[in-house]
């Protein structure tokens, strides 16, 4: 039988790495798309920096800086009494930075591709950018949001790399389901290590589906409008 | 009374243009803005908005300041008392035509002024329908009364007829004629259609290449230009015989 709290922790970073990538990935796709700045450039580059690099650079990169005997990890534990290297909330960063451009990108073209008439209109109806965001430029960008929201989850789900440099394989604590897979096999306990496989395979399989059906029945809306 | 010098340099798809226009509308015209396209017509209607800001120039509005370069005083777009029509309406897509008025309530106003609207432009079955199910010619009524909800004391209107067939255009040129005179605005009007500026204004102005050419009253000006086109045509048509 295979243990379930592999599958409990997974899906707990996978659900508070996407409400917060979705709080901070709105304001930052609106100032990607929005601002005059050059340097948004930089910023839109190192969004999508996740993905191409090699998932055990980035874990490498964040183990050297969340340790505690490193400039970042010794402040952190002197100033917040916070650990990151083989914790939880070390995984949560690791995957906020590791799963990001799956939230920002599609939020971004969302935004992008809304006519630019939309903002402009609003503001001479003396709304303000807030309002306007909330009200006017969100709700016509549903489905990228869904989009940014399902990918970025399931994204997390199947994060491997990070997970392992970051986290390590400490039970109920940073071992999710791809690390508990890996070390079923490495014990070559087969039967168990394809539950795991099995389970994440349709688990992937359903969330393309859903992403399929929503970009599916925007596009049945536009071509009737 | 409008007083505007806007002076700008533009990129536009023809080359650079520098927009430098002076003019003068008197409280409760309803004027024309006719000429070709690039001509900087949009790009007067959106500093006139507050939607782009001009390198020089003011724009009062009786007697009011919403811009100065020399003063530096530049009213946001939320600050000027002014309704926009714009040449693909920016109906929102999410909201009811109902939902698209109220929208453009200030906080605290009183919902009257939606319902009557509602009953002058004729919207009133369509109250529950979202812009994607209307007819070219519901989407720019709704977007007209969008536009008159706050009460602005001028109405900017870019090209809104450009996408309507000609049955439509007359039955559109009559709203704009009536909301015109009911609600007492200053109305101004981008127009490509020379019937369309005949019917609708008092005054003209005719705009080329950032400038404006001439200005006076439509019946005046338009056959001179449309003489002045064809004796250009003239020796073309000559040489190609």
């Amino acid at each position: 039988m295979i243990e379930w709290a592999p599958f409990v922790l997974t899906f707990k970073l996978a659900a508070v790495t996407t409400a917060l990538l979705f709080l901070m990935s709105v304001p930052l796709a609106y100032w990607l798309t929005y601002s005059r700045y050059k340097i948004k450039h930089a910023v839109e580059i190192f969004v999508s920096l996740p993905l191409i690099l090699p998932p055990s650079v980035l874990g490498f990169y964040l183990l050297l800086a969340f340790s505690p005997q490193n400039a970042f990890g010794k402040f952190l534990e002197q100033y917040f009494d916070l650990r990151l290297v083989f914790t939880f909330e070390g995984l949560i960063i690791a995957s906020i930075l590791y799963s990001l451009p799956f939230m920002v990108q599609p939020i971004h073209s969302g935004l992008k591709m809304l006519p630019s008439s939309l903002l402009d209109a609003s503001y001479t109806l003396g709304k303000g950018r807030l309002t306007t965001l909330f009200k006017v430029l969100l709700p016509n960008i549903r489905t990228s949001l869904i989009t940014g929201i399902v990918l970025s989850f399931a994204h997390t789900v199947g994060e491997f790399g990070v997970v392992l440099m970051v986290g390590g394989n400490i039970p109920g604590e940073t071992r999710v389901v791809s690390i508990a897979l890996y070390d079923e096999v490495e014990a070559m306990n087969y039967g168990k290590a394809n539950l795991y496989a099995i389970t994440l395979l349709i688990f992937a399989f359903l969330t393309l589906l859903v992403v399929y059906i929503v970009n599916y029945s925007s596009r049945l809306n536009n071509q009737r409008t | 009374m409008i007083e505007a010098l806007l002076k700008k340099k533009l990129v536009a798809s023809q080359g650079d243009m520098n927009l430098d226009l002076r003019f003068t509308i008197q409280t409760g015209e309803l004027v024309t803005f006719y000429g070709p396209s690039g001509a900087g017509k949009t790009t007067m209607l959106r500093m006139l908005c507050g939607l782009s800001s001009p390198h020089e120039g003011y724009i009062t509005v009786d007697g009011e300041i919403w811009f100065d370069t020399t003063k530096k005083i530049n009213l946001k777009p939320q600050s000027r008392n002014v309704g926009i029509v714009f040449q693909d309406y920016a109906l929102f897509p999410n909201m009811t035509v109902k939902e698209n008025l109220e929208y453009a309530l200030p906080r605290g106003e009183s919902r009257s002024i939606v319902d009557e609207l509602m009953v002058v432009m004729e919207l009133t079955n369509l109250f529950n329908k979202k812009p994607e199910f209307l007819s070219g010619g519901q989407r720019q009524r709704v977007a007209m009364a969008r536009a008159l909800v706050r009460k602005p004391k001028i109405l900017l209107l870019d090209e809104p007829m450009s996408a309507l067939d000609t049955t439509l255009r007359l039955k559109i040129q009559d709203y704009i004629l009536r909301v015109h005179r009911e609600f007492q605005l200053t109305t101004l009007l981008v127009s490509h259609d020379v019937l369309e500026v005949l019917r609708l204004s008092t005054h003209m102005f005719l705009m080329d290449n950032g400038k404006i050419i001439t200005q006076g009253a439509p019946g005046e000006i338009l056959p001179v230009q449309a003489l002045k086109r064809m004796l250009n045509e003239l020796p073309k048509s000559n040489l190609q015989q």
